[in-house]
């Protein structure tokens, strides 16, 4: 892959309109390069989160434009973005989002059964493989409302590798967790980016956190201060 | 670009994972769907046993000879005051003989036509049952005993004794319960009756005749038609009236019309004579189809009510979900699909218990005055029924689902993210 840039924003602007007209990112330009594994951070309310949403194609209203592996995702139908984010963008929430009454394995298994690529032997092999990468297989027959946050939070990394994305984007992954389990998370991530060569997209407060990481994308008011 | 399989296999876990709010939005809709078929099933039948009550005994056309006063009178035939204003004072019926003339010539040709399943003639007699000092006024009716059962049912109304024991016995006689209890006759007993001349004849009774209407069983019986022309000294082509059964009881009045037209006699149509009852019948099945109707809007309205709340529960997987790729047409689906299994299986159900609660109503005992033959509840079977009942049962879940569904397709997962 090189030196290509996997996502790419340009002039991104985006406004609040309830309660009262707000502007919350201000002409928002930046690159990450494949294989890059990129921090933002900056203080609450700065946009941050706003700015991952968007970047994640969920979030599909603000002006500007923005382009994933040299593709221009902006204006494309809601049905090609949930295609895109299925196959390759992975996500990983603060709170750790699983299907609570599914089991571990299931809420693995289930974007790549959505994907529809593989057979389900296939998929249900690469979902206890995922499971084996991050040390949590014993855990694949629970449910998963009764596994540990820790344990919560290294099951949504696996979902989101289940279909071998080219990015992974996380909305604070460490900021429920206990320091252990912040730092496993980590070298999670480290291991993903040097062994997978996967870029990584993390959100954070964690200092610590965003000192191992390639680069440090700095927010402030909706400006990108440092990047 | 739809994957059934996983839509469908995540909405099976949504619905096992809370048996009970499953259970009790199918239940509505099985209580729905089985009230509606024991409702259709019971009424239908009540309806098809009251029909039947007047349809199968009542002739198609019957044709008599009217007495009454001539439609022209002589002076409408005076020309020289044609144009002024005739009044006629004491208007009489016209004399005529209430035999119909030519009768058995024209059953022959009412016989042949390919409308007409039978006709069959009759012969009407005022007569008196005659108990010691006493005499009851009554009707004699004599019949082709044999024709009247074949195409008028006539055989269920005998309750006691046997139609076919009149045409065996040549001065038998079935009598009327009313008279039969009045004067503490039974089958195989003998009953006087004397004609208006006053001549005695002795009948055996060889069956009671029931009809359920008081007014009739209180005066009418039945005898071999040549027993009452002979009775009443009357030659073997006397006869008063002829009952025609058709195939298509559409062509009655059309067939009425021309018999009228053509004989010069007077010929009633089933829809004349019973303009009433078919009004009953249609009032009847709209209050049953208005009540059936009512409960499934009112399971459908369980079932909007649960999958709404279903999906503010569901908020977080919505999000998931839509995050990690499903559309919002997955999505819809998902719910959707909830809704329709809940239909079905609530929709089956309500067919296995409405068809059971029928058969059991079926066999209930009904037993009244009225309507000596019939035994139990009348119960009817049609699979129509069900087949409207399973069709209503996933179209309204169908409605349920569908805008709840919509809601959570057009739930924006950043809203319910950031929201926490």
């Amino acid at each position: 892959m090189g030196n290509n840039n996997i996502l790419e924003a340009k002039n991104i602007n985006k406004y609040f309109r309830e309660p009262v007209m707000f502007h919350v990112l201000k002409d928002i330009n930046f690159r990450i390069k494949s294989g890059e594994f990129v921090s933002i951070m900056g203080k609450s309310g700065c946009g941050k989160s706003t700015l991952l949403y968007i970047l994640s194609t969920m979030d599909t209203d603000y002006g500007g434009e923005l382009f994933f592996d040299g593709e221009k995702l902006t204006g494309k139908p809601h049905e090609e973005l949930a295609q895109i984010r299925n196959q390759r963008i992975g996500f990983v929430f603060q709170f750790h989002y699983l299907l609570s009454e599914f089991t571990v394995l299931e809420n693995v298994m289930l974007p790549a059964k959505k994907l529809g690529l593989k057979s389900p032997e296939e998929i249900q092999h690469d979902a206890m493989e995922k499971l084996k990468l991050l040390h949590i297989e014993e855990q694949a027959n629970k449910l998963a409302s009764r596994i540990s946050g820790g344990q919560k939070q290294r099951v949504a990394i696996a979902r989101a590798l289940i279909n071998d994305p080219a990015i992974i984007m996380g909305d604070e992954p460490t900021g429920n967790l206990d320091s252990h389990n912040a730092n496993n998370v980590l070298r999670i991530f480290r291991d993903l980016v040097e062994e997978k060569k996967l870029s990584l997209l993390v959100v954070t407060h964690d200092s610590d956190f965003a000192a191992n990481t390639d680069r440090i994308i700095e927010m402030g008011d909706g400006h990108i201060i440092k990047q | 670009m739809i994957n059934w399989r996983v839509i469908l296999s995540i909405s099976k876990t949504h619905l096992l994972s809370r048996v009970k709010q499953t259970a009790i939005a199918a239940l509505g809709v099985t209580f729905g769907i089985g009230t509606f078929i024991i409702l259709v099933s019971f009424m239908t039948g009540l309806n098809g046993l009251l029909d039947g009550l007047i349809l199968d005994r009542t002739p198609h056309v019957h044709i008599y000879n009217e007495i009454k006063p001539s439609e022209k009178q002589p002076i409408d035939l005076y020309d020289k005051i044609k144009n002024s204003f005739g009044v006629v004072h004491s208007v009489k019926p016209k004399f005529a003989q209430t035999k119909i003339h030519d009768a058995l010539p024209l059953i022959g040709r009412l016989n042949d036509n390919a409308i007409v399943k039978g006709a069959i003639p009759q012969m009407k007699a005022q007569i008196f049952y005659i108990s010691g000092s006493i005499e009851l006024g009554g009707n004699l009716v004599g019949i082709d005993v044999l024709e009247e059962v074949r195409l008028f049912n006539f055989g269920q109304y005998v309750v006691k004794g046997s139609p076919e024991a009149l045409n065996t016995t040549d001065n038998g006689i079935l009598i009327g319960a009313g008279v039969a209890e009045k004067m503490s006759l039974d089958v195989g007993n003998t009953v006087q009756i004397s004609t208006v001349g006053g001549a005695l004849f002795p009948l055996k009774i060889v069956g009671i005749y029931q009809s359920g209407l008081a007014d009739i069983d209180n005066i009418q019986s039945f005898a071999n038609l040549k027993t009452v022309q002979r009775i009443l000294g009357r030659p073997q082509n006397y006869i008063t009236d002829i009952n025609v059964k058709l195939f298509d009881i559409e062509q009655a009045v059309p067939l009425a019309q021309r018999i009228e037209k053509q004989f010069q006699l007077t010929a009633v149509d089933i829809k004349t004579a019973n303009a009433q009852f078919e009004t009953g019948t249609a009032i009847r099945n709209l209050i049953t189809y208005a009540v059936s109707i009512t409960l499934l809007i009112v399971a459908g309205f369980g079932i909007y009510n649960i999958l709404n709340m279903l999906i503010y529960e569901k908020m977080n997987d919505i999000a998931i979900l839509k995050a990690t790729g499903f559309s919002g047409r997955d999505v819809k689906y998902i719910f959707i699909s909830q809704a329709i299994l809940i239909g079905v299986i609530g929709g089956i159900l309500g067919l296995a218990i409405g068809l059971g609660l029928s058969i059991l109503i079926d066999n209930l005992p009904f037993e009244t005055q009225a309507l000596p033959t019939v035994k139990t509840y009348p119960v009817n079977f049609n699979p129509m029924y069900y087949v409207i009942g399973i069709t209503f049962a996933m179209v309204s879940t169908f409605l349920a689902g569908y805008l709840p569904a919509r809601k959570a397709q057009k739930m924006d997962p950043v809203e319910i993210i950031r929201g926490q």
